[in-house]
């Protein structure tokens, strides 16, 4: 998993019926201490996560097992809102 | 499945559900001279890891095997903990 924030929101009306309901999100990856990386993803909220948060984020087919995302066609899903990252270097 | 290094956890209070009671860790992958490569993951423990620990991880579809496999959204999973340092054998 990887940790990213949520950099906005995508409305998408015409999508996959097993996407229907499910928020979609931009979040881009971050490094550990906090600081931005490049590029973006475009993921589905499991969770209902908001604006700016630290999220956790799943990719690949393991996407699909989060709860209510059952054989929907995803492939990155907000599985958690991280409150801490203890690092110990 | 690779070499880490437990560097650290992760709070996450709001999950999904099927993630309920499960600890995240922060690892660091390691190549096979167990220097430091790659960026660091967050992965759900498997193996009852602790910060500090040598372990070897999974990724892809295979890291929710060891749990309710149809239902336990992870792609990197710790799946066991190397005795120490010095068990690792390279040619």
């Amino acid at each position: 998993m990887i940790i990213a924030r949520i950099l906005g929101t995508v409305v998408s009306t015409q999508k996959d019926q097993r996407l229907e309901g499910k928020k979609l999100l931009i979040v881009r990856p971050i490094n550990i201490d906090g600081t931005d990386t490049s590029g973006y993803v475009v993921a589905v909220d499991t969770v209902g996560a908001g604006f700016h948060e630290r999220v956790l984020v799943v990719a690949g087919s393991s996407a699909r097992l989060a709860a209510g995302m059952k054989d929907a066609p995803v492939d990155a899903a907000i599985v958690g809102v991280i409150d801490t990252v203890d690092v110990t270097p | 499945m690779q070499l880490a290094r437990v560097i650290g956890t992760v709070v996450a209070t709001v999950k999904n559900e099927s993630l309920q009671g499960r600890k995240l860790l922060v690892i660091q992958s390691l190549n096979k001279d167990l220097k430091e490569q790659g960026k660091p993951l967050v992965a759900v423990d498997a193996a009852g890891a602790g910060v500090g620990e040598l372990v070897f991880w999974c990724r892809g579809k295979e890291a929710s095997f060891p749990f309710k496999r149809e239902d336990t959204p992870t792609d990197c999973t710790i799946v066991g903990i190397v005795d120490s340092d010095s068990h690792v054998f390279r040619g």
